[in-house]
């Protein structure tokens, strides 16, 4: 019996008083998922099997929401108009990587003042997106005078009405896009291009690669991870993209530019029902999940050359 | 004879070769530069258009230099909406939740990196998994919690679902755990606590990475949009990105001046900011692949 109680008092004194502490300072951080993140996420998973249109209280009605959203002939018209917008907008995504990767390949090279250049690029990530949308709106002001229309005036072309046509408004949003989210590509390419060991470009030029030779067949492949890295984050991002929707174009014109953020935002805090932006919710989340996933799987088979 | 004509190949081979290497800088050099240009021009647009007259802005074709600089336009700005209280709104928010998720961040990175405890795995798995939830997703919920609490345009609306960071304690945890075993033992032997370690000795060491997640935590938060724009009703509880939204939209979008210069000020803390720190926040990317909150 003594032997016993040493026993506990010597696990309680090892693992129970370290487990307690641990997950007192675990706490904090805990209670703040809990309340606004992990219930949020099962509420939502209720919520989107609710008709709730507020003020009033919520009615179960199963999967109602969800048929509205697929099979319904306004309701999924919109939904699935969404879903296009938002992997249109994405479409930006490798346009964003190549223009990035070759702005790296430049700023790697062993150049005085490249440092100037890095700031320069990376100035957009930093600016907050409202900001940079209220420019964007200046330079594509659909008058003569808008920044955008001088230089097509300038190359003897004639002005466009930019974010005002259904046709041009999200490829309008795609170049602003580009352009704000380039720093933080370049960054992540210039760390890639850095852990590449140099002696395999030393080796390359001994066995007589060129320039192309040598990107071809050693930087691309070993930058391989980071370019899918940048690829499925900028993806994500796409979907998630809400401000720029909101401040420039209000989702329009004609919903060419409402995007699946965009109109989740709509149903819940335009039209206030949250049953219905619940169960989009429901879906972006998966469609997120399913990219994270993807993601890791592959970051955790990555090929390793050294 | 043999050697003389050795010799010249020689030097003629390094000046071509030298020249070859300044011609390749050169060319490196224009690319970067005109791109650079086209990065920036966005920038220099806004800040000529913020010191233009109405007369001025509305003429085709355009000036990259305003004829008379107008600097006005800076105090109507500031003046046709409470850009003051915004500013105030919004210092308070992103400095209260940097500070908290310092504490929140550095505890739980402790007790990952220093401490064996039940469940350690689990409860990581769970920290890792909320960076998979984004507001986007989260956002109609939180703002029925946030209704039933009655948080709803108030600052703690605005700051208490952001006191803790996945990411935060996974790039503390990393910091930490580089911190030697031996040191602990030490310090343990003078009777120094847990609790005291870490504020004496962890913190204290570990000042590079806490002022990179501080960095990212305020920047992230100055410049959110959805969450404020959702949980403030009221104007006087609108951070800056609302308030500049609420300007451009509600002035009829035609006094760009104005609106030029607003955004110029509402833009200019964060890029002072990150030209002050920018070595350790370029680090910072680089080496966790995340930016903000």
């Amino acid at each position: 019996m003594i032997k016993g109680e040493h026993y506990r008092s010597r696990w309680w004194h090892r693992w129970g008083e370290e487990t307690f502490s641990a997950y007192l300072y675990l706490l904090p951080s805990l209670l703040v998922f809990g309340a606004f993140v992990f219930f949020p996420l099962i509420f939502s998973f209720y919520a989107s099997l609710t008709r709730w249109n507020l003020p009033y209280k919520p009615i179960f009605t199963g999967l109602e929401n969800y048929r509205y959203l697929f099979t319904d002939e306004i309701g999924s018209r919109d939904f699935f108009f969404a879903i296009r917008n938002s992997f249109y907008y994405a479409l930006g995504v490798p346009l964003n990587m190549l223009i990035s990767l070759l702005v790296a390949l430049f700023l790697n090279q062993r150049l005085r003042g490249v440092g100037i250049f890095r700031t320069a690029f990376f100035l957009p990530t930093i600016t907050s997106t409202v900001a940079i949308s209220v420019v964007w709106m200046w330079i594509y002001h659909p008058a003569d005078y808008g920044l955008a229309n001088t230089i097509l005036l300038e190359l003897g072309l004639s002005p466009l009405r930019w974010l005002r046509d259904p046709a041009l408004a999200m490829p309008g949003l795609i170049v602003m896009g580009i352009w704000h989210g380039m720093g933080y590509n370049i960054i992540i390419f210039l760390a890639g291009l850095q852990n590449i060991p140099h002696h395999l470009f030393e080796a390359a030029e001994i066995d007589g690669a060129g320039v192309w030779a040598q990107f071809r067949k050693v930087t691309w492949p070993l930058l391989g991870p980071t370019t899918f890295y940048i690829v499925v984050i900028g993806v994500i991002n796409s979907l998630k993209a809400f401000a720029q929707m909101d401040v420039m174009t209000q989702g329009g014109p004609l919903g060419a530019t409402t995007t699946i953020t965009y109109f989740l935002y709509q149903e819940a805090f335009e039209r206030y029902t949250m049953g219905r932006a619940s169960a989009v919710a429901c879906v972006l989340f998966a469609l997120l999940l399913l990219l994270t996933v993807i993601q890791f799987k592959v970051a955790g088979s990555r090929v390793h050359y050294e | 004879m043999v050697s003389q004509a050795g010799a010249v190949t020689r030097t003629n081979l390094w000046q071509s070769k030298r020249a070859r290497k300044m011609a390749f800088a050169a060319f490196w050099y224009i690319l970067l530069g005109l791109t650079a240009v086209m990065v920036m021009m966005p920038y220099l647009w806004m800040v000529s258009s913020s010191l233009k007259d109405t007369g001025e802005l509305f003429t085709y074709p355009p000036t990259w230099m305003p004829q008379v600089l107008r600097f006005q336009n800076y105090v109507d700005a500031w003046n046709a909406a409470p850009f003051g209280r915004y500013f105030f709104n919004s210092v308070v928010v992103a400095a209260a939740v940097t500070v908290g998720q310092l504490v929140t961040c550095s505890l739980a990175a402790f007790a990952f990196a220093r401490m064996n405890f039940k469940g350690k795995n689990l409860m990581f798995t769970i920290f890792i998994s909320t960076t998979m939830i984004s507001t986007q997703v989260t956002v109609v919920p939180s703002y029925l919690v946030l209704k039933e609490l009655q948080w709803l345009d108030k600052y703690q609306g605005l700051i208490v679902p952001f006191l803790a960071n996945a990411f935060g304690v996974f790039m503390l945890r990393q910091y930490f755990m580089t911190i030697p075993r031996d040191l602990e033992d030490a310090a343990r032997l003078d009777g120094c606590g847990r609790m005291r370690f870490l504020w004496a000795v962890v913190l204290p060491l570990s000042r590079p990475v806490l002022a990179a997640q501080a960095l990212f935590a305020f920047m992230g938060n100055w410049n959110s949009y959805l969450w404020p724009l959702v949980v403030t009703t009221s104007e006087r509880m609108r951070t800056l990105q609302i308030g500049l939204r609420y300007f451009v939209s509600q002035e009829g979008g035609t006094q760009w001046g104005l609106f030029m210069a607003a955004t110029v000020f509402v833009s200019l803390p964060v890029v002072v900011f990150y030209f002050v720190i920018q070595r350790s926040f370029v680090e910072g990317i680089a080496s966790t692949g995340l930016k903000g909150v």
